[in-house]
């Protein structure tokens, strides 16, 4: 389905490659556009896993590794608005909850987005991806005029539940440039994209679909993740 | 990082004992074990600048290696670590990075705190 014009775009992740994965195709697209895209990205990945063996990076030199993917990373999608907001990774969850609302708040009262994207409460796998739905769509929900809310969503229960994505959007035209987003966090991406690339030389095609296509949910505020908060 | 040798990371640990240090120390199997692995049951353990003295510590066995610090009123001990560094601000950081390149566990110790 086409990509809708918006006012102005903002994806709201916890970590350096979050956007890469779900939503770069559709960032490059909006970006193409002249709309302006924003990306609030919570955390700098601290806490990654992939240090290699032999090791290229440490507990405490990888921080400054993901902020220079990161930055990379928007170069490719043409993201001129990246912010970093400096919280730990894998910490989200255990700030106050309504301290992380009001941070959501004060960055859509600036940002003034048409749309907002994040991950979909409760099917989004990561603590600190769900801890970042809650906040956003808390923030959303005190909203009179609520912007759309298209959320990504990948938990082994998700088809099961929310049934299938109701927004497909076709992002071929920026397969390059998601490839290329993906690229730019080669700390943490390398030994996933060394498996895709088998696959697609294969001819996968769920693999080249996943490339060429980017799937959200449409929050259901008639079945809202909570009853109040 | 280098492999672990136990004389030489022995004399590293020396010279931190007896003194007020920041503790870094985590063990993990990533946030995503159970989403891959749904009967897997997924513990982990983290704590970061916080302040320990400790009388002895003591690398011991084969690779990876087992890490233990005395304290008057206690221990911190780490397995499965393989590598370690002394970095470029003086800070001892020790890790265990299985075959795959992942960190499993990681204990560090400063005379300065670690960033947030």
């Amino acid at each position: 389905m086409a990509i809708e014009k918006e006012q102005h775009v903002l994806v709201v992740f916890p970590h350096p490659d979050d956007e890469a994965f779900g939503v770069s195709g559709t960032m490059s697209t909006h970006v193409d556009r002249g709309t302006p895209v924003t990306y609030a990205c919570l955390t700098l990945g601290e806490m990654g896993r992939n240090l290699g063996n032999p090791p290229f990076a440490t507990r405490e030199s990888l921080p400054e590794i993901r902020k220079k993917e990161l930055q990379a990373s928007a170069d490719a999608i043409g993201l001129t608005d990246l912010r970093m907001l400096g919280l730990r990774d894998k910490t989200v969850e255990f700030e106050d909850d309504e301290k992380m609302v009001r941070l959501m708040s004060a960055l859509i009262d600036e940002v003034k987005p048409s749309l907002i994207i994040t991950f979909y409460p409760n099917y989004a796998v990561h603590p600190d991806h769900e801890a970042t739905a809650r906040a956003v769509v808390r923030a959303v929900r005190r909203m009179k005029d609520r912007p759309k809310l298209h959320c990504v969503a990948f938990a082994n229960n998700t088809l099961d539940e929310l049934g299938k994505p109701d927004i497909i959007h076709d992002i071929s035209e920026m397969r390059d440039r998601k490839m290329a987003s993906m690229k730019a966090h080669i700390s943490q991406t390398a030994w996933m994209l060394e498996e895709m690339e088998k696959r697609l030389a294969e001819g996968d095609t769920e693999t080249e679909n996943w490339l060429t296509r980017e799937r959200f949910y449409n929050y259901r505020w008639d079945e809202d993740f909570e009853d109040s908060f | 990082m280098e492999p672990v040798e136990v004389k030489k990371l022995q004399v590293e640990l020396d010279a931190f004992a007896n003194r007020d240090v920041y503790l870094h120390l985590e063990t993990t199997n990533g946030s995503y074990a159970t989403h891959f692995n749904e009967g897997f049951f997924n513990a982990g353990a983290f704590i970061r600048n916080v302040v320990i003295n400790y009388e002895l510590g003591k690398v011991v066995g084969d690779s990876p290696h087992r890490v233990g610090l005395k304290l008057p009123h206690g221990w911190v001990y780490a397995q499965g670590i393989t590598h370690y560094e002394l970095d470029e601000q003086g800070r001892l950081l020790l890790a265990g990075h299985d075959g795959s390149g992942k960190l499993a566990v990681a204990l560090q110790i400063s005379e300065t705190p670690f960033s947030y």
